[in-house]
């Protein structure tokens, strides 16, 4: 079976077009452009409700059974029982460690996205692939991160999809990605010696390709201020999967 | 405080054997000499507080371990009348909470990052030797604690602050505030210690446009900031606010600027600061009248108060304290000083110098006594006048300043009462009012030196200008006003 098809009650899987886009930190800066094959993506965000399911079937993952070293305290920490999350259930899960997402894609055969494929989908607005270079809709990102933390989460897929047909990029959650501590704790980073001044003050924007991409500044900001057991409030995931050949 | 010890041995040479006189040295050494050996007896909670507010002066005559906790929430609070702003604090208020340690002091820090919020966030203490001041030990998650732990090797005032990617935005949104690392000997004692602190902010509405205002980045890169302030509102420092002293008292304000644009050029209205620590070195200037605090720096100034009344904290990069809000407010108690200071006096200077105006007053004055006067007559001769007495205070345009003068235009208070706002000219006004919805708590001082015929004038401009519409006010009801009421006591005229 195609694994989209075993995730159409979760939401669906969109084929996402091979492109490319440009990272804040390209490994070569004679090339800033990355390359991003096809893949498949969840159209939304994983909900409360998928993650319940994964949980009921798989008892280690419930909060009172996960190692200390796979998920933090905080992980389901508003839960009211092993497979109970608070309503609503169509919200982003969060409270969710790395290794939890990763264990939850993998169970329904799938993946976490890469930092490259997240980033690359994450550039489309409701009617460019690209609209990395539209100031209005970078505003439009950006304010996301300044508004109050009370807003709250809202139910997944409220909003317009993007032009790759994916919902919730930007306005809901944080999400994992598989390589979250890419760009600032790489080895040939840390081994560079620059992996401690990526981490404060402006020194960021030295080697940074566009310092005017604020909420990118953001997300690997945040990315990098995790470590694979952490949780929090504000962060969740959605899967992804290789694009399988005709 | 070391150059006036300084100055005190040169002068004890002079007079007394030297070798009375104890060497004083002419260097603290800097972080050299910072190390007074490890930390003795129990770890120490620090006791944090919030702007205005100083913690005490440290009372130990040996090194210590200082555990700091400080908590990063993220919160909307109010930066003006009406206007909301998501701020990020540093314990729970902007600026962050005052920190107090001495000298050689071991400080264990942990910053936690409550579970609630949205961003990750560190620190930089620029008390800090090492490193990105503590930021990259402290790189801290949503609902998660870190922990690192330096020697105060420096004495002085120093800023800290947010200084995650990207760092503008962070503290722009009010992340930063101050900690003290006091000299062994501690300071010099003082009667008052106040916190203060500048920020500039940057919504996208305009200022005072009501309303949650989200931060705009274009006008921070642009370094167009919509409001500064001191101590994160509007506000926060007038009226029940205002910082207090007493006549004859030495108040020590630190100063600080967490920017994360704007240079500020410090200075008390009314007051000439007697020592200056300036950029929060250790060795005082003396007798300067406005300070310059950097972003990202901070100053402590000294001066002793000898007249009672109201003194207003502003950047003197003026129109951000009258208009984006850069605005505080001391107020001394106590005994009139008439020698230092008389009091207003009509200051006929004014009136000279407006030619047009003395006529237009002469002309009113010879039509009043003949029974003649127009409406339209006091009320040209009302606004010649009140430009020299009122509008210092209320403004040409009669909107006064928000929280600290109230407005005489389109005013509920003033339009209530004719007899009442005669009583007011003639014999000031102290304490509490509500002008249109806004508190006030200032001082006007009371107006007696006015003929009758010039505060019937002036009153019966302001009546009938800004939007306002009343009859006018005779020289006969203002003498009536005269004859029942006083001067309060210790007025000037």
């Amino acid at each position: 079976m195609l694994w989209w098809l075993a995730i159409a009650a979760a939401g669906d899987g969109v084929a996402i077009q091979a492109g490319s886009y440009e990272p804040l930190y390209p490994v070569d800066p004679a090339v800033p452009r990355t390359f991003v094959s096809s893949f498949i993506l969840d159209a939304t965000p994983v909900t409360r409700a998928d993650f319940s399911a994964f949980v009921a079937e798989n008892e280690r993952w419930q909060r009172e059974r996960v190692p200390a070293v796979l998920a933090d305290p905080g992980y389901l920490a508003s839960w009211s029982g092993p497979t109970e999350p608070p309503a609503p259930l169509d919200t982003p899960v969060t409270e969710v460690s790395w290794f939890a997402a990763r264990a939850y894609c993998e169970w329904r055969g799938a993946r976490l996205p890469t930092e490259d494929e997240w980033e690359y989908v994450s550039r489309a607005s409701e009617d460019s692939l690209d609209a990395s270079k539209d100031d209005a809709w970078l505003a439009r990102t950006l304010a996301w991160y300044g508004s109050p933390r009370t807003a709250g989460s809202g139910r997944v897929g409220q909003h317009a999809p993007n032009a790759h047909g994916v919902h919730d990029m930007h306005g809901l959650v944080w999400e994992w990605v598989e390589d979250f501590n890419n760009t600032l704790f790489g080895t040939d980073v840390r081994e560079g010696g620059d992996a401690e001044t990526l981490r404060f003050c402006g020194s960021g924007t030295l080697s940074a390709t566009d310092v005017s991409d604020y909420a990118t500044f953001m997300r690997i900001a945040y990315r990098s201020s995790l470590q694979g057991k952490y949780t929090t409030r504000g962060m969740g995931f959605r899967c992804a999967a290789d694009q399988e050949s005709p | 405080m070391r150059s006036i010890l300084l100055a005190l041995a040169t002068l004890t040479a002079c007079q007394a054997p030297p070798a009375a006189v104890a060497p004083v040295p002419f260097t603290t050494g800097g972080s050299a000499a910072g190390d007074f050996g490890p930390p003795v007896g129990d770890p120490i909670i620090a006791e944090l507080t919030n702007a205005p507010n100083v913690p005490p002066p440290i009372d130990r005559d040996e090194p210590a371990t200082v555990v700091v906790n400080l908590e990063v929430v993220e919160k909307v609070m109010p930066i003006s009348e009406g206007v909301d702003y998501t701020m990020w604090t540093f314990g729970g208020e902007v600026p962050g909470k005052f920190i107090r340690v001495r000298q050689g002091d071991t400080v264990e820090f942990h910053l936690q990052n409550h579970p609630d919020n949205r961003m990750p966030h560190n620190i930089d203490l620029h008390a800090v030797t090492g490193p990105g001041g503590g930021a990259a030990s402290s790189f801290t998650a949503p609902g998660h604690e870190s922990q690192f732990t330096f020697q105060a090797l420096n004495q002085g005032i120093y800023v800290y602050h947010c200084a995650t990617a990207p760092v503008g935005m962070h503290i722009a949104n009010g992340m930063y505030g101050m900690i003290l690392v006091e000299p062994p000997e501690g300071l010099p004692p003082v009667d008052r210690e106040y916190y203060v602190m500048q920020g500039d902010f940057y919504t996208v509405g305009k200022y005072r446009e009501k309303g949650l205002q989200p931060f705009d980045m274009q006008k921070a890169i642009e370094e167009n900031a919509t409001y500064v302030l001191f101590n994160g509102a509007e506000g926060s420092l007038t009226g029940d606010n205002a910082l207090q002293a007493n006549v004859g008292e030495t108040v020590r304000l630190f100063v600080g600027n967490g920017g994360p644009n704007l240079v500020s050029s410090f200075h008390v209205i009314g007051e000439i600061f007697d020592r200056v620590y300036t950029d929060g070195g250790t060795f005082p200037q003396e007798n300067v009248q406005t300070t310059l605090v950097a972003s990202g720096g901070a100053t402590m100034v000294e001066f002793d108060v000898e007249v009672p009344g109201t003194y207003v904290l502003v950047d003197h990069s003026i129109f951000r304290a009258f208009n984006k809000g850069a605005i505080g407010m001391l107020k001394v108690d106590g005994p009139e000083s008439l020698g230092v200071y008389s009091g207003l006096e009509l200051d006929s200077i004014y009136v000279g110098d407006l030619g047009d105006h003395e006529g237009i007053i002469a002309a009113v004055t010879e039509a009043e006594a003949g029974g003649t006067v127009t409406l339209e007559q006091q009320i040209a001769a009302g606004e010649a006048l009140f430009g020299g007495s009122c509008s210092a205070c209320h403004q040409t345009t009669g909107t006064g300043v928000e929280g600290v003068f109230p407005p005489l235009a389109g005013s509920d208070f003033l339009m209530a009462d004719k007899e009442r706002s005669i009583g007011i000219v003639l014999n000031g006004l102290t304490g509490p009012v509500t002008v249109n919805g806004s508190d006030y708590n200032s001082v006007m001082p009371p107006m007696r030196q006015l003929n009758d015929d010039e505060i019937a004038h002036i009153l019966t401009y302001v009546r009938n200008s800004w939007g306002n519409s009343g009859d006018a006010v005779t020289a006969e009801e203002v003498a009536t006003v005269r004859s029942t009421t006083d001067a309060p006591a210790g007025a000037a005229h």
